[in-house]
């Protein structure tokens, strides 16, 4: 239950290309995350799917069957609004109850549905309020309860958690994944923010200008980006970059830039044989930044400190080297003070390489 | 309008300062609004006076002088004996036709104007917007243009001089403002709401009787107060479609006042008059609070 397929979608919204081309097959259960900044038509592509949108071009198949045409009634599928679209003029109760009765449903059997995701959700104490008289997060869980009754295949999440503040969101965002644990269903889930993206989605897919980028394990993602937007997108703070160029050294491939070299050995290459002398960017995560630990001399650089984050339990240290402003991410406070001289190391396995030009990963 | 203005200026007056009478500001615009208060109220008054005199007592030419001896005679006769042209049975015949009108030209007008306006705004189908601008057209007409065409349209269908058909006639004229009203009021309301609507698998009918509907109550309101004042003031479209078996309280008052035999009877005029500007008055005062609410709630969320 729940299976997507999206075939060569296209979408227009007003005569402009809001999604080009699209193909993406999500399985029964799969957490998928579509990431991408606003604009980019990832909730086109949602409301797309829910039958609220007619594509230009493209097929949509949900468990098989083709419904690129059909109402969303027939669609069977739940969806979660940014803004929630809880029926004003109803109780909670009301509007869990909304969907069941239009569908035909027996009172009896509308009830005890509704009672068991009420309990599901411990929305039992506020049946006969009205949205008006609940708070951010109870809003929040009778908009995912009024999809979650109709016991839908398919679940479509439209930034669900943008309109919480910061606490409350860290908190539904984990009862949305025991949620999804819970019931194995198929969540398709919109979001801008990366955290919400790494923490949920059991595949990722990274949207921009309405194509996806990359799509895949959050992990994978995030340690094999496809390409620079991508690798700047996601992680906070976000990746260095250090322009560089290809060298031979002592007859290994080498990464170098002013003030470092870093050795390729171990790299898998993409695309083209590097050329001597090719530019390239050299893509570091933060955490990979080693600063001031023992290791190989011939590995280490030089910099300046120019600013200190702490964040309690590890640090963010920013620091020039060679004129590039780099960031590193310390496990623990470390000490360090402005103006001091550090020397940091870079991990050969953990880096990634981009062409300038077209920002591919090399 | 006159209400908004007058609770603005009254919130303004509490709101700063030391107290009122020490604000020369204040106490202009206070002056103001009393002096314009007492022109609208001086007919009024002059109206109220003249409804309780003997017509002896109006011949003394003391417009604002008080009855020498009150009586609601002037009023029993206009509600049940003046003469309305041929018939002496007073406006009260009037007034039951006057409800006969307003009650369901307001009903039918208000629903069909809510459904044309979920409609236009919630399904966007094809040609709506042309639609609505041939209805906003159809809004600046002014209606003498339409009468005679119509009275063409309607008598094969036996439908001039019926209750029918003024009824009829009402709707066709309100339906511009009506669409309108609500068109712009469900515009208003955020499109995921119908959206989510349509994703619960709700249809056409059941999203505007559960959903729409409901939400729509101060807007129903303020709709149906326009249609039944401006319905009950009518006296063209009741004169030329009524008939003579439903002529509206306007048009028999028309004729209790102009009747021209024999002597002027200033004290049942003015009397009929009142009788028959009591229901719209009585209606902007019992409703005025939610007329207010009404186009606020509009305005605030247009």
């Amino acid at each position: 239950m729940g299976a997507l397929c999206i075939e060569h979608l296209c979408v227009r919204l007003g005569g402009r290309p809001v999604i080009d081309d699209l193909s993406l097959d999500v399985d029964t259960g799969e957490f998928l995350v579509l990431l991408g900044p606003s604009g980019c038509g990832k909730s086109t592509l949602l409301h797309t799917v829910a039958g609220l949108q007619a594509p230009a071009a493209g097929r949509i198949l949900i468990d098989g069957v083709d419904r690129t045409w059909s109402d969303p009634r027939e669609r069977n599928i739940g969806m979660v609004f940014q803004s929630y679209a809880l029926y004003p003029t109803m109780t909670v109760e009301g509007n869990m109850s909304f969907g069941l009765r239009a569908r035909g449903l027996a009172g009896a059997e509308v009830r005890a549905r509704v009672q068991r995701v009420a309990e599901l959700l411990q929305l039992g104490s506020l049946l006969h309020r009205k949205p008006a008289q609940l708070s951010g997060g109870q809003r929040q869980r009778v908009a995912i309860g009024r999809a979650l009754v109709r016991d839908a295949g398919l679940f479509l999440l439209d930034e669900p958690l943008s309109n919480l503040d910061a606490g409350l969101r860290a908190s539904l965002r984990r009862e949305l994944k025991l949620l999804h644990q819970r019931i194995g269903a198929t969540m398709i889930h919109v979001t801008h923010d990366q955290i919400e993206a790494l923490t949920l989605a059991t595949r990722l897919a990274v949207m921009r200008d309405g194509r996806i980028l990359q799509l895949g394990a959050p992990a994978e993602v995030y340690a094999h980006p496809a390409n620079r937007y991508v690798a700047g997108f996601i992680g906070s703070p976000g990746m260095n970059f250090i322009e560089g160029r290809f060298a031979q050294r002592g007859g290994a491939l080498h990464v170098v830039a002013p003030g470092l070299a870093v050795d390729l050995s171990d790299y898998a290459l993409a695309g083209a044989a590097p050329t001597e002398g090719e530019a390239v960017v050299l893509g570091v995560r933060p955490e990979q930044l080693r600063l001031g630990e023992p290791g190989d001399e011939a590995t280490l650089s030089e910099g300046n400190v120019s600013l200190i984050e702490p964040l309690g339990g590890h640090e963010v240290v920013w620091f020039d080297c060679a004129g590039v402003t780099l960031a590193a991410v310390t496990r623990e406070a470390r000490g360090f003070k402005v103006g001091d001289a550090v020397r940091f190391r870079i991990d050969p396995a953990t880096v990634s390489l981009f062409s300038p030009g077209s920002g591919e990963r090399r | 309008m006159s209400l908004v203005t007058l609770k603005g200026a009254r919130a303004s007056l509490r709101r700063a300062g030391p107290a009122w009478y020490a604000d020369p500001a204040r106490l202009g615009l206070l002056a103001l609004l009393v002096s314009a208060a007492l022109c609208f109220l001086l007919p009024l008054y002059v109206m109220g006076l003249t409804s309780l005199k003997s017509m002896e007592d109006i011949r003394q030419g003391a417009l604002l002088s008080f009855p020498a001896h009150p009586s609601l005679a002037a009023w029993r006769a206009a509600w049940s004996s003046a003469c309305t042209g041929v018939a002496c049975e007073g406006v009260s015949a009037g007034f039951w036709n006057s409800v006969l009108i307003v009650v369901p030209s307001t009903l039918i007008a208000v629903a069909l104007g809510a459904l044309n306006g979920y409609v236009l705004a919630c399904w966007r189908a094809r040609g709506a917007q042309l639609l609505f601008a041939l209805l906003m057209v159809g809004a600046f007409l002014p209606l003498q243009v339409m009468i005679y065409p119509l009275v063409r349209l309607l008598a094969p269908f036996h439908l001039v001089g019926s209750l029918a058909g003024i009824v009829l006639v009402h709707v066709i004229f309100s339906m511009p403002i009506m669409t309108l009203l609500f068109r712009n009021y469900y515009a208003a309301l955020p499109r995921e709401l119908f959206l989510a609507a349509r994703l619960d698998g709700a249809g056409f009918g059941r999203i505007f009787l559960q959903l729409m509907l409901p939400m729509s109550l101060p807007m129903l309101a303020v709709a149906a107060i326009m249609q039944a004042t401006g319905v009950w003031n009518d006296y063209l479209l009741g004169l030329v479609f009524a008939g003579r078996e439903h002529l509206p309280m306007t048009v028999q008052l028309n004729n209790l006042v102009n009747t021209t035999t024999g002597t002027r009877l200033y004290n049942i005029d003015m009397a009929a008059t009142i009788l028959t500007a009591l229901v719209p008055l009585a209606i902007y005062v019992l409703c005025g609070r939610w007329f207010v609410r009404g186009i606020a709630a509009g305005a605030l969320k247009g």
